[in-house]
């Protein structure tokens, strides 16, 4: 399991670099002479707030989505390793973790979609 | 400053951050968000939002490695993880209620607390290895790998361990980091988990509680894509040379400079979250 954990992880983030950056070079290709303000707090507009809307800005080629779908990936890089561990510890038998494991997850998918 | 500018900037910080995160062991998160809020003048939501992904990607990104060489307790991980992620949950409910000048003093006072963590020499190892029956029937007890064969170790107190980790979960959803400090004080002094053990695994926990609190921020427009880049990039590129330099540098003066650093931002902080500045 710990073989399998690691290499679950490493693509997860090697994966979502990737297309941070990529998104990245592309955000800065067309946006790199518009002026920054992160002083005053705005939010992010609602497409960048929810995962329809970032694949959505991803498909539609905007560097910023592109940057958005990464991190989302991201984020789920560490809820697939407990889903992976869930198996890992059925797989040893190991009862009492899987249910440890299971009540993570869901703690987890409550924290992702409850708040939206 | 145009874009290009403060992407490159932003990015040259995160680096730094990054590096000296590793190499301390106490995370970047912590001297990130002060930079962008002291010196970029980022809002600090902003800030905590970028600084979460970040986290997620460093602590990942080793804890790949670790759980290879079967450093790291998986076992303890995942049972402290019930802890930290309904902590994080919580913390990250707070944080979008509570005033930022609020946020900004219990940052302060977090960065005071781990500079004083990170002054302090390692405690050592504790050698008794009688088992205690609440760790044994959760199977907590492990071994790992040292120059001189497997070591085997007994995990002691867990319930002060687990109500510590739910404090240090809230704090990392509440202040977008890793909460390093905070899991030393549980896994180290109340657990008594061997140092190399308990480093590892809370690198491994790091993951899992970020992703907790990142919904709650996502939806809330915390983590804006033009900021949280190149932290992330950056962050992840000095860790990864960090993680590098580890055994060739001497980290104890290293250490030193940076509870200063983190001494310096940690009073700048309660200062400016006290006087309404942030």
């Amino acid at each position: 399991m710990e073989e399998g954990i690691g290499t679950l992880l490493r693509t997860g983030v090697l994966l979502s670099a990737a297309i941070v950056f990529l998104g990245g070079a592309l955000y800065l290709a067309r946006h790199g002479e518009s002026p920054t303000d992160y002083r005053v707090f705005r939010g992010e507009p609602s497409e960048l707030r929810q995962i329809r809307g970032i694949v959505h800005e991803a498909i539609s080629l905007r560097g910023r989505g592109i940057i958005q779908l990464g991190l989302l990936l991201l984020i789920a890089t560490p809820v697939a390793r407990v889903i992976f561990s869930i198996f890992g510890f059925a797989a040893e038998k190991d009862y009492l973790y899987v249910g440890f494991a299971s009540v993570v997850l869901v703690i987890l998918v409550c924290g992702l979609l409850g708040s939206s | 400053m145009n874009v290009l500018e403060f992407t490159a900037l932003v990015w040259l910080g995160s680096v730094i951050a990054g590096f000296l995160g590793s190499l301390t062991g106490l995370g970047g998160g912590v001297v990130l968000v002060p930079l962008l809020t002291l010196f970029f003048k980022v809002d600090i939501r902003y800030a905590v939002g970028a600084s979460l992904v970040s986290v997620i990607a460093t602590s990942s990104g080793a804890a790949a490695a670790y759980v290879k060489e079967g450093i790291s307790n998986i076992r303890i991980g995942m049972f402290l993880e019930i802890a930290t992620t309904l902590g994080a949950v919580l913390g990250a409910f707070l944080a979008v209620r509570i005033s930022t000048g609020t946020i900004a003093i219990v940052f302060g006072a977090v960065l005071l607390y781990s500079a004083y963590v990170a002054g302090q020499p390692r405690t050592k190892d504790p050698l008794d290895d009688v088992p205690d029956p609440l760790a044994t029937r959760l199977r907590l007890n492990g071994s790992f790998p040292t120059p001189e064969g497997m070591r085997h170790y007994c995990v002691r107190r867990v319930p002060a361990g687990f109500s510590l980790m739910f404090g240090a979960g809230a704090l990392s959803g509440l202040l977008g980091i890793g909460s390093g400090a905070v899991k030393v004080l549980a896994m180290d002094q109340a657990m008594r988990i061997p140092f190399k053990v308990s480093t590892t695994t809370s690198n491994f926990m790091i993951g899992v509680t970020a992703a907790a609190s990142a919904g709650v921020y996502l939806s809330r427009g915390y983590i804006d894509p033009g900021l949280s880049m190149p932290v992330m990039l950056g962050v992840l590129t000095g860790s990864f040379l960090g993680s590098r330099m580890l055994f060739k540098a001497e980290t104890k003066s290293l250490r030193l400079v940076f509870s200063a650093i983190i001494l310096l931002l940690g009073a700048q902080m309660l200062y400016k979250g006290m006087a309404g500045k942030i």
